[in-house]
């Protein structure tokens, strides 16, 4: 760039000359005249360098602006406020910055996303499903029915869950989330609610509301992220699928270099196994630990530990005769959950390979109440049942995954009392059983986002031969990018 | 039963025991999200840092987990470095939420995301996933121009300061040094780059955008139909008779993406097919920052001169 002065100058001439060249063409200097003109044009090319640079800092300065996460950061710290510094770091590198290959101007579509707004995700759901036996009268033999979902759904289409997801920080002390679930009979449910802690030393985390429990590894995870249609036996008999906690969580992650991992939860225990408590107490608490790490650059695995513990009290159930019963008493749950990913070198873009596992141990103890309606025969009630699963997925091209599954419950026989002529023999659906199931799965996905499925099972959960099951599934994502946990 | 209680509770007593300890407070850790940063670091912090990071060049950083190990060690970071601009949107979220750690929550001290410190290439006009896994805020390969990386000297310098003020001056009396080796390179790397100028090239992934932005060279499209989507037969073939029309002279992809593509391509296409580094550790002879860009200009050089 020349003095200002010159610059100025140029400016003015510029109109003077076009004004003396317009009239019929004195033709008096037309060397000067053409110069006039060179510099004019030199002159513009200056200039829109000029802003062209100035753009360009605007553009740096801009976006950072109105990101909330930079901004506080600008704010908080003296370290991100170094417009200038990294200005003079740009010097040293010799050549200016390349305005020659400069973004599209509409940087402004990177904020206009998020601002405020809470990150909004949903994931819509959905399968066709072929079942060879009345899924109206499935049950596990053996274990008696909660209220979750238990079976493989109906027959034909399905309009699975979906899912509307909202999560964002509150202030710098606290973040919250909440997970509603559409489901196909134009109910909402509340799946999860939850606010957590953001700022507390010695990793620590404490969060309340509504949460899935941390205990085993399955049951953390959201449905749309298992690599199979349905929950594994073991986590429908014992936990009617899913277990919720209307409770607080405290989680404490060690400062070792292997994770280490303890939560403690205390809730109402409204959802089966439990009922709830019926005074002021507590209806459940859980004690969790898990430990992982990795195996090399191309292994990692987790291991856990859990204990539920619950309170029933008047957990109502339909014997296979019609009868009303219920359960009171309190149901004490062992899970053990195990995890190892593999992926060469971790890189997972071509082959992968998944094997998990759970191992659970509940133990059940109270008064059953033979026709809680009418006759209301109280009798003692024990029983001691156990259910595992092991499955592994194996990714064989960068989209398709085939998966094996096995399950299997053992319901043990429970020990019942008499009284009134009424005794085991009453209760069919608690005879002794060993359910049982296998299944396979196929599954297509072109993005992280989209997801189709096909499984096929072959499930021998109840007396009276087999039941296959098809299901073609779709799950997609929209809206935010979900982060998934190990 | 014996074991699992055995190996749950043998790090808990460990875990106890450093806490009676206390923070025996050495080196800065630094948890970097890609190899590059954990390099910066180490260049800018020397033994005053302790860098390891997330990924290693062998892996996509859009695409690992936030599993265990890496939980515990953003647990233990006082500094998490990273790209930023959606790259790692699919694990730091759950890694930093998981950690527990406050100190490197976004809007922390703790906490730099470096992409935003750079002019970005390839700003959408519009945000949808129809055009694929893009980017609102730009491309996040940010670390294959040179020039980026002299832009976040200062910061990052000012930043592990800002953490560990008793070694402010150090960092400075690093960053300059590092600075001025790295301007001198910056030559030199500009010199030797020259005849690439105007090189047609076709990429795996945009993710050598601002490598050819840099040394002004041509990318005539992507192996990937769209970002993040899988090569597939019939997009290669119609790239394919694209190149027909308008030749290109090598195919570009990184170490931690499918070859295969690629080489289908280059075989077809009778042109090379070039393997780049695309991080520090990328391969042998990438073993820091100044050696990134030295191999990664020597392999696209010597394709670009057989090619010829």
């Amino acid at each position: 760039m020349k003095s200002p002065a010159l610059f100025a100058a140029a400016w003015v001439a510029a109109p003077l000359a076009t004004l003396c060249a317009s009239p019929p063409a004195l033709a008096a200097d037309e060397a000067a005249l053409q110069q006039l003109r060179a510099e004019v044009r030199q002159m513009r090319q200056d200039y829109e360098t000029r802003i062209q640079a100035l753009e360009q800092r605007l553009r740096e300065a801009e976006p950072r602006a109105p990101t909330a996460s930079a901004t506080t950061a600008a704010a908080a710290s003296p370290a991100v406020g170094d417009a200038s510094g990294w200005n003079a770091a740009a010097a040293p590198g010799g050549s200016a910055p390349a305005s020659t290959a400069a973004p599209s101007s509409v940087v402004a579509a990177a904020p206009a996303t998020r601002g405020f707004n809470p990150e909004v995700s949903l994931i819509l759901g959905g399968s066709y499903q072929r079942l060879s036996r009345n899924p109206d009268q499935y049950r596990l033999q053996g274990f008696m029915p909660g209220d979750g979902e238990v079976g493989p759904g109906s027959r034909s289409f399905n309009l699975g869950e979906s899912e509307l997801g909202l999560a964002a920080s509150v202030d710098p002390y606290f973040s919250g989330r909440a997970t509603l679930a559409f489901d196909a009979d134009n109910h909402v449910n509340v799946e999860e609610a939850y606010a957590r802690t953001s700022a507390l030393p010695a990793g620590l985390t404490l969060q309340g509301g509504r949460f899935y429990s941390a205990l085993g590894y399955l049951n953390s995870q959201h449905k749309h992220t298992w690599d199979f249609a349905d929950a594994p036996l073991a986590y429908q008999a014992f936990l009617g699928g899913q277990f919720k906690q209307d409770g607080a969580q405290l989680r404490w992650l060690a400062p070792t270099d292997r994770y280490t991992e303890i939560a403690l939860e205390a809730g109402r225990g409204n959802s089966f196994p439990g009922t709830g408590p019926s005074g002021n107490g507590l209806g459940a608490w859980a004690l969790t630990a898990h430990v992982g790490d990795d195996l090399g650059d191309s292994a990692s695995w987790r291991l856990g530990a859990s204990y539920l513990h619950t309170r029933a009290r008047d957990r109502a159930y339909t014997e296979l005769d019609g009868v009303q019963n219920s359960f009171s008493g309190r149901s004490r749950l062992w899970a053990v959950d195990g995890v190892l990913k593999w992926a060469p070198g971790g890189n997972a873009t071509r082959t992968s390979f998944k094997l998990q596992g759970e191992y659970f141990h509940r133990l059940e103890s109270g008064e059953l109440t033979y026709d809680s309606a009418s006759a209301a025969l109280p009798l003692a009630y024990r029983s001691a049942q156990s259910g595992w699963y092991v499955q592994g997925v194996y990714q064989f091209l960068p989209a398709w995954r085939v998966g094996l599954r096995y399950d299997r419950l053992n319901s043990g026989t429970p020990r019942i009392g008499s009284n009134a002529g009424v005794g085991p023999a009453s209760f069919a659906a608690l005879g002794r059983y060993n359910p049982s199931r296998s299944t396979v799965m196929l599954d297509y996905a072109p993005t992280e986002f989209s997801r189709l499925r096909l499984q096929v099972a072959l499930d021998r959960s109840r007396p009276g031969g087999n039941d296959r099951q098809w299901f073609l599934q779709y799950i997609m994502s929209l809206g935010a990018h979900g982060a998934h946990s190990f | 039963m014996k074991r699992i209680l055995t190996t749950l509770l043998t790090p808990l007593y460990a875990a106890l025991l450093s806490l009676a300890a206390g923070p025996a407070h050495a080196a800065l850790n630094v948890l970097a999200c890609e190899p590059e940063w954990a390099a910066l670091a180490t260049e800018l912090g020397g033994d005053l840092v302790k860098a390891s990071s997330a990924t290693t060049a062998q892996q996509d950083p859009h695409r690992i987990e936030a599993r265990p190990s890496l939980i515990a060690r953003a647990r233990n970071a006082d500094l998490v470095l990273c790209t930023g601009l959606e790259l790692e949107a699919g694990w730091l979220p759950v890694l930093l939420r998981q950690s527990g750690n406050a100190k490197v929550a976004p809007g922390q001290p703790g906490f730099m995301e470096l992409g935003l410190l750079v002019e970005r290439l390839d700003v959408p006009a519009r945000v949808d996933r129809a055009d694929g896994d893009v980017h609102a805020a730009g491309n996040p390969h940010i670390q294959l121009d040179p020039r980026n990386i002299a832009r976040l000297v200062q910061p990052l310098a000012a930043r592990l300061a800002t953490l560990d003020p008793a070694n402010a001056a150090q960092y400075q009396a690093r960053a300059q040094d590092f600075a001025a080796r790295w301007s001198a390179a910056l030559q030199r790397w500009g010199q030797q780059g020259a005849p690439l100028k105007n090189v047609a090239v076709v990429e795996h992934h945009k993710n050598m955008a601002y490598l050819l932005n840099w040394l002004g060279m041509r990318s005539l499209g992507t192996l990937e139909p769209k970002p993040g989507v899988e090569p597939s037969a019939a997009h290669l073939n119609q790239l394919l008779a694209r190149l027909q029309q308008q030749p290109a002279r090598m195919v570009l992809y990184a170490g931690y993406q499918d070859a295969a593509p690629s080489r289908w391509l280059a075989e077809h296409a009778r042109i090379p097919a070039v393997e780049l580094p695309f991080t520090v550790g990328g391969n042998a002879q990438a073993k820091d920052l100044f050696s990134l860009f030295d191999d990664t200009l020597a392999r696209l050089l010597a394709a670009a001169g057989g090619g010829k």
